[in-house]
């Protein structure tokens, strides 16, 4: 096999009014044509900017070198722009981004924007890129193929839009495919099916693959090789074997304990302490030095020599000996709701109608977000409401803390009609936590205040009531008090998510709305989240109904579990039943779309 | 498409219908017209005498409708002041203001467009910052302080260009770039945000993925995306071409509509008034109009829902 890609001593720097951010440093990677390499880390840890340096896609602000770059044997840096143009992007090296939403452009045909490059290379008459293009779609699975070149990318879902965004590539037949996290923004069960089509697609044309990730499940399994970046290196890399049942350095490995499994009983995950440092001045030692368990005085001094285990598994750590691998984690602490116990919030037979009028004109349309929903949430439970975007689980909860009223059926709360209680009582009932921490809280705020807002707005205690029951609520989700007047943005986001939950529970509730919690955030860090609800279980019986598009953040912490489809509750019942013999054909869909490690591989642990 | 140009049509006449209402409204209520006419110190009997020559003295709701009524057979009434079908003497001075306003739209785009476009690609350079120079004294300087610069360079200093009247189309070219240069700023900074933007938007990366750079990049991925807010800018500023054709008319000693304006409101002349407010405000619905047709035709995203 012929090597496809060499780079050696890759260097990226963004130029920022700060300083210079270093955010890819040392970067070596290798690949051999017709392989896939797999490129996992979590946001900051310089992955994209690793293949946009590669595409020359970089920002105007960045600086990037390197001792080598050879493309099929060509030195990359030695072409002048137009040459690279010309004969490398496209033709050689395609790739897919990961916003299939606006990748295309709005005002073209989905047509036009397949075949104009062929066409402009010379390399197809208009005609025969037509004929390719319609054959590239029918291969992606896109339905009527050929209707589908005079329509436009806001006719299409978000699914459909990367599915062209695959066929438009392939169109220039490149050797080298990148997809920079081509199903981050997609639903479980389409990103399966994208995720698989590019594997097809790769393996048919014997081309060499790329694939960018957050998500070490899905390299896992589909990859020849494995390389984990983490603050801009590449702290190991190997085959996947290798980096996935032998992890050699301690983040492969803490980051492999802190993905929740669908396999197994659920159990604590090994959460990652502190955060990355900032890349403005790296540390001279090793770069996850201030988050390792396994830190020797030396690793903060002097950095850490490249190590190899066999041919091909290299990782950069002090400790001469990778630490030792466990097999078993702890159970969890929390504990479900006990038999027969009441309602805290139900719904029953709620319907929630919405009309659409296009225009001033046009004709009203009825949307069905929820159709004869019933669902309740007991005390001291945790209920999962899964289901994919659109299935109107949102909808549910704004309709189950009060928020909106539906078109037909009831809320109660405690047995009261939620019509009943005013706004500032529904809050002692039931407070929301929302997906996004970086927009959900006031930036112009301290800590405190935040906090404090809910007590403020019901006009509960004195000044020194509401700073006892903020620092109570902080000492809950483990924040320190010294961030008592620390601002949003001094906050990492699993520390705003933890201010998001204090501030859900400063006023008692007896029930949190969860929404999508942790989806924004990076592994290790929904890792830290998730263990937090289960302390918080653990400590005060909380009732939480948890909504998420993720099997595995189920089978972590949920007790019941709901499944939404279409507006509809499609199934329900204890976690353990629904996740293990799936009902409804639309569960073991979703089941069968999560990413799952290759069932022979043991669950590494860490010991600590 | 056919819809929603039958709806946008729709939406105008409605738009229109409610501009004459409020143009006759303005005219007839907050001020006595019959006073206008008569002036400040004619008697009480001369005013009426008026008020019954011009039938002033019936109601306005029958005022409106015998106004309106005409309007749609067009005819506009008759001038108080030269005693000429108001329709005629406008249809007869619109030559003038339609060519001036046309070619300062032209001077605005010539000018606004490709200067944007090159500060947009050029951020934080020097013509970005020439350009920002440019938006910034163009807004600052009035258009009458402009006019007169423009006669002492150009019409008595180095004398290229004639100063005065309408008769070539010499005679336009310092009027049209006066009335041309307040659009510039607008329009310029308008091209320069819209064109940054674009150029880094993920669309603009996927091309450049293709193998795309340069003015292939910016004719085929650019350019649309990034002049459909200019569109509407340019025709309300079109629109106020005709507007601003009043003092621009008035330096230059064009006979057109603006200076038509000025006159009949220094004459108190009510139905000359009442029609050129009613066409200027035509044009801008009409304008506005062809901008929302135009975007339709270029973004699929409003012609297909």
């Amino acid at each position: 096999m012929s090597t496809l890609l060499d780079i050696r001593n890759l260097h990226v720097s963004l130029n920022i009014p700060d300083g210079q951010l270093r955010a890819v440093r040392d970067v070596c990677l290798s690949l051999d044509s017709g392989q896939s390499l797999g490129i996992v880390g979590e946001s900051g840890s310089g992955k994209s900017l690793t293949a946009l340096a590669l595409m020359r896609l970089l920002p105007r602000a960045a600086d990037c070198r390197a001792t080598r770059m050879q493309f099929q044997g060509q030195d990359l840096p030695a072409l002048s722009d137009a040459a690279f143009a010309r004969d490398i992007a496209g033709p050689r090296i395609g790739m897919i981004f990961q916003e299939p939403m606006t990748s295309l452009n709005p005002v073209y045909t989905i047509g036009r924007q397949m075949t104009e490059a062929a066409i402009a290379r010379g390399m197809l008459s208009g005609p025969d890129a037509r004929k390719k293009a319609i054959d590239l779609l029918d291969r992606t699975g896109i339905p009527d193929p050929e209707a589908r070149l005079a329509q436009f990318p806001h006719q299409l879902s978000g699914g459909q839009r990367q599915r062209v965004m695959i066929a438009m590539t392939l169109m220039l037949d490149p050797d080298l495919l990148i997809a920079d996290e081509p199903t981050t923004a997609l639903d479980v069960t389409v990103q399966a099916q994208i995720l698989d089509l590019l594997d097809d697609l790769r393996r048919e044309r014997r081309m060499g693959m790329i694939l960018i990730s957050h998500d070490l499940a899905v390299v896992a399994e589909r990859s020849d090789k494995v390389a984990v970046m983490y603050g801009g290196e590449v702290i190991e890399q190997g085959t996947s074997a290798e980096v996935l049942r032998a992890p050699a350095h301690p983040y492969t490995q803490s980051l492999l304990r802190a993905i929740p499994h669908l396999g197994g009983p659920p159990g604590r995950l090994g959460a990652i302490p502190g955060t990355v440092p900032s890349l403005l001045h790296p540390p001279r030692g090793c770069i996850f030095a201030p988050r390792c368990a396994h830190r020797l005085p030396e690793c903060t001094t002097a950095r850490p020599p490249l190590r190899g285990t066999g041919d091909t598994h290299r990782y950069l750590c002090t400790l001469d000996h990778p630490p030792q691998v466990r097999l078993t984690s702890d159970p969890l602490i929390g504990s479900g709701a006990v038999d027969g116990a009441e309602d805290v919030i139900a719904a029953s037979h709620v319907t929630q109608v919405f009309q659409t009028r296009k225009g001033l004109f046009g004709p009203k349309r009825e949307i069905r977000a929820l159709d004869d929903v019933s669902l309740s949430l007991r005390r001291g439970e945790t209920l999962a409401l899964i289901g994919e975007s659109g299935s109107g689980k949102s909808t549910l909860a704004r309709i189950m803390l009060g928020l909106s009223v539906p078109t037909q059926g009831q809320v109660t709360m405690l047995g009261r009609p939620v019509s009943e209680i005013s706004g500032t009582e529904r809050a002692s009932f039931v407070q929301p936590v929302f997906q996004d921490p970086y927009s959900s809280l006031n930036p112009r705020r301290r800590l405190a205040e935040i906090i404090a807002r809910p007590l403020v707005l019901r006009g509960d205690g004195d000044a020194a009531a509401r700073k006892r029951a903020v620092e109570e609520a902080m000492d809950l989700v483990r924040l320190p008090a010294r961030l008592l007047h620390a601002y949003p943005s001094q906050l990492s986001g699993g520390q705003r998510q933890r201010v998001a939950i204090a501030r859900a529970l400063v006023t008692r509730p007896k029930a949190l709305v969860c929404d999508e919690p942790t989806s924004a955030l990076d592994v290790s860090v929904q890792a830290q989240i998730l263990n937090l609800l289960d302390d918080l279980r653990a400590e005060m019986g909380l009732t939480c109904l948890l909504i998420t598009h993720d099997m595995a953040v189920v089978h972590q912490v949920a007790d019941r579990v709901a499944v939404m489809y279409q507006g509809r509750i499609v199934e329900e019942g204890p976690a353990r039943n629904v996740l293990a013999n799936p009902a409804h054909d639309y569960t073991t869909r979703l089941l069968a779309a999560a990413p799952r490690f290759a069932n022979d591989a043991p669950v590494p642990e860490v010991a600590q | 498409m056919l819809r929603y140009i039958a709806l946008r049509g729709l939406l105008a006449l409605l738009v229109a219908f409610t501009v004459s209402l409020a143009a006759f409204l303005l005219l007839n209520v907050a001020a006595d017209p019959a006073q206008a006419i008569a002036g400040e110190d004619a008697t009480p009997d001369v005013i009426e005498a008026i008020r019954a020559r011009y039938g002033l003295d019936r109601p306005l709701s029958v005022r409106y409708f015998d106004w309106l009524g005409g309007v749609l057979t067009g005819d506009f009434g008759e001038s108080y002041y030269w005693h000429k079908p108001v329709a005629e003497l406008v249809t007869d001075r619109a030559d003038e203001t339609i060519t001036l306003a046309l070619s300062a739209l032209a001077v605005t785009i010539v000018i606004a467009i490709p200067l944007g476009a090159m500060a947009a690609l050029n951020p934080n350079s020097w013509i970005d910052r020439f350009a920002l120079g440019v938006a910034v004294s163009a807004q600052a300087v009035p258009n009458f302080w402009l006019g007169l610069i423009m006669i002492i360079l150009f019409g008595v200093m180095v004398p290229i260009f004639p100063v005065s009247g309408d008769d070539s189309w010499k005679h336009f070219v310092l009027p049209a770039f006066v009335l041309g240069a307040s659009s510039v700023p607008a329009v310029m900074r308008l091209t320069r945000t819209g064109l940054i933007e674009v150029m880094g938007a993920d669309y603009v990366r996927t091309a450049r993925s293709k193998g795309f750079r340069g003015w292939p990049l910016l004719r085929r991925h650019a350019m649309r995306n990034a002049l459909l807010p200019v569109i509407s800018v340019l025709a309300v500023q079109l629109g106020q071409k005709f507007g601003g054709s009043v003092i621009t008319e008035s330096i230059f000693a064009i006979n057109g509509l603006g200076r038509l304006a000025l006159e009949s409101i220094l004459g108190a002349d009510i139905p000359t008034v009442q029609m050129l407010i009613f066409v200027f405000a035509i044009v801008f619905v009409v304008m506005n109009l062809i901008a929302d047709i135009l975007n339709a035709a270029l973004d699929p995203r409003i012609r297909i829902g």
